[in-house]
């Protein structure tokens, strides 16, 4: 870390000195971090390289020209996950925000909300994601509800809705509850109803710690819309194993990975960033 | 034992600390006093390592620790610091609070660093307290257990940062009685404080600080009574009453 040059004011050998010796510990330290990784990285390669049945894993797993071939119909199938992500995660923050509001309520109107919110909660969290998916996508067409669309697309994002809508909810209620009681007081002696209260200053802070925590449920949801290749719909995951099958190869699985990756990455390195700024802002000077 | 030369600390392009030369000897009790944003707190935490300075030289005991060779654990271990907001940790029990360094940095064990802490505790008043959490503490009592916590590891230098400025004047008494009693057993302490009758009762050397510069030093009854520089005075005139 070197300092501006203020007007007036050079820095003294001793700490030029001093700036080539942090200089040289900084450099020393990156020397270090580039062996390790390179100990590591290679070590593993090496394990797997070198593996008896490596060349048969390289030939069913990593083959290019099934790579290229299964390309343009799982970006077709992956675009399905995407949009299915991008539609439910709202949905999933509003859902789980308004559950975990409704259980920290205090309001005598809201008590069979509130108990019918812990049972949604522990109901949902108890059922695992693709049973739900499977009840949703072939149970709810089978209704025959009339003005609600039957297609499997629908429902099965309906089903991840409310699977993941119960586990941010209670993200978002540990985040609330983690707000230090004398925010609320402080807020009720400024004359602030619950209600204003809850919106102005207690979930602001909640939702601030709680980002981390939430954008885990993300990356994982990112992951579990390939849940809904379990009831034929042609998303990545589905298209990726109609290639397989046909083709006796499985690179469209390794294609269909990378895909995944490459969408979760940046949303991680996104809200690392979120975090990073948002403690640079507000605990700026403390110590 | 601590002497400062010249040192230099900025934010940004905000200087905090300009040129700043200080000297402590063993026994002696500093007080910092100067208004909020002198470089007051920014000074204590420059000696304790907290804060990288950007120029000048600290040596402590006769070893410059402002080289980025030294290791600041090793220097810290010898040096203790109290903060204005107490800083106690609020998941340990007072009692944990102060036995955690002593146990986990200078190898006590755990029945040797208890009666420590409990003994000093004791004589602070807190021995009621022990086993409670600070939360549960008034300002003055985590204010105490904060000293207490710092005094455990018997640090050679006390550094304390304006330790009475969250407290109400009722319970302000009872943590500088602490640290006047303190300063007659001899520990060397720097000190940021408010608390004008305090410092000419217990320094042996006040600091005026104004704009990160040490503008006035001397014996508290040349500084405090009779200031020569103008900053001093107009900086006393609107703090002392009457």
């Amino acid at each position: 870390m070197s300092a501006p040059e203020a007007p007036g004011w050079s820095p003294s050998d001793r700490e030029l000195e001093r700036r080539r010796v942090r200089a040289r510990l900084s450099r020393r330290r990156v020397a270090a971090a580039s062996l390790a990784t390179v100990v590591v990285i290679g070590g593993l390669a090496a394990v797997v390289l070198l593996s008896p049945g490596w060349p048969r894993v390289r030939e069913s797993f990593f083959d290019g020209f099934h790579a290229r071939e299964s390309l343009p119909a799982i970006v077709d199938g992956f675009w399905i996950n995407v949009k299915m992500f991008l539609i439910a995660e709202p949905l999933i923050l509003v859902l789980g925000l308004a559950l975990a509001i409704v259980r920290s309520s205090r309001s005598p109107w809201l008590v069979p909300v509130r108990g019918l919110a812990v049972v949604y909660t522990d109901v949902v969290r108890g059922v695992p994601t693709l049973l739900l998916v499977f009840l949703f996508a072939f149970g709810m067409p089978a209704l025959e509800l009339q003005g609600v669309p039957d297609s499997s697309f629908f429902w099965a994002t309906v089903a991840l809705v409310i699977s993941y809508s119960a586990y941010v909810a209670e993200v978002f209620r540990s985040g609330i509850e983690s707000v230090h009681p004398s925010q609320v007081l402080s807020a009720e002696a400024l004359a602030l109803s619950r209600g204003q209260t809850m919106r102005h200053v207690v979930v602001p802070q909640a939702v601030r710690r709680v980002v981390p925590p939430l954008l885990n449920d993300f990356v994982s949801l990112q992951k579990d819309t390939a849940l809904v290749a379990s009831v034929s719909i042609f998303d990545a995951l589905f298209t990726a194993r109609d290639y397989a099958n046909f083709n006796f190869n499985y690179t469209p699985y390794v294609v269909v990975a990378c895909f995944f990756v490459a969408m979760t990455v940046p949303l991680a390195r996104l809200c690392d960033w979120l975090a990073a700024r948002v403690a640079r802002r507000e605990r700026a000077g403390v110590l | 034992m601590i002497e400062v030369r010249d040192v230099r600390k900025s934010y940004g392009d905000r200087v905090v600390l300009d040129g700043v030369s200080l000297t402590v000897e063993t026994g002696d009790v500093v007080c910092l006093i100067g208004s909020s944003g002198s470089g007051k707190s920014t000074l204590l935490r420059c000696l304790d390592l907290l804060e990288d300075v950007d120029d000048g030289v600290i040596e402590f005991e006769g070893r410059e620790i402002s080289d980025p060779l030294v290791d600041p654990r090793e220097v810290r271990q010898s040096i203790g610091m109290v903060f204005q907001a107490y800083n106690l940790f609020p998941h340990l029990s007072v009692l944990a609070n102060c036995t955690l360094a002593p146990r986990k940095v200078h190898g006590r064990s755990k029945a040797e660093a208890e009666a420590t802490a409990r003994e000093l505790l004791e004589r602070f008043g807190l021995g009621e307290h022990v086993d409670k959490h600070p939360d549960r503490l008034s300002g003055g009592q985590q204010q105490r257990a904060a000293l207490v916590r710092a005094l455990c590891t018997s640090p050679r230098l006390l550094l304390l940062d304006e330790i009475t400025a969250a407290l109400d004047p009722e319970l302000v008494g009872d943590v500088l009685a602490i640290v006047r009693d303190l300063a007659e057993g001899g520990t060397t302490m720097v000190l940021a404080t408010h608390e004008m009758a305090f410092a000419r009762d217990v320094a042996t050397r006040v600091c005026f600080l104004d704009g990160g510069r040490i503008v006035e030093s001397g014996p508290p009854e040349q500084v405090l009574v009779a200031p020569e520089q103008p900053r001093t005075r107009e900086f006393l005139r609107r703090v002392l009453p009457g």
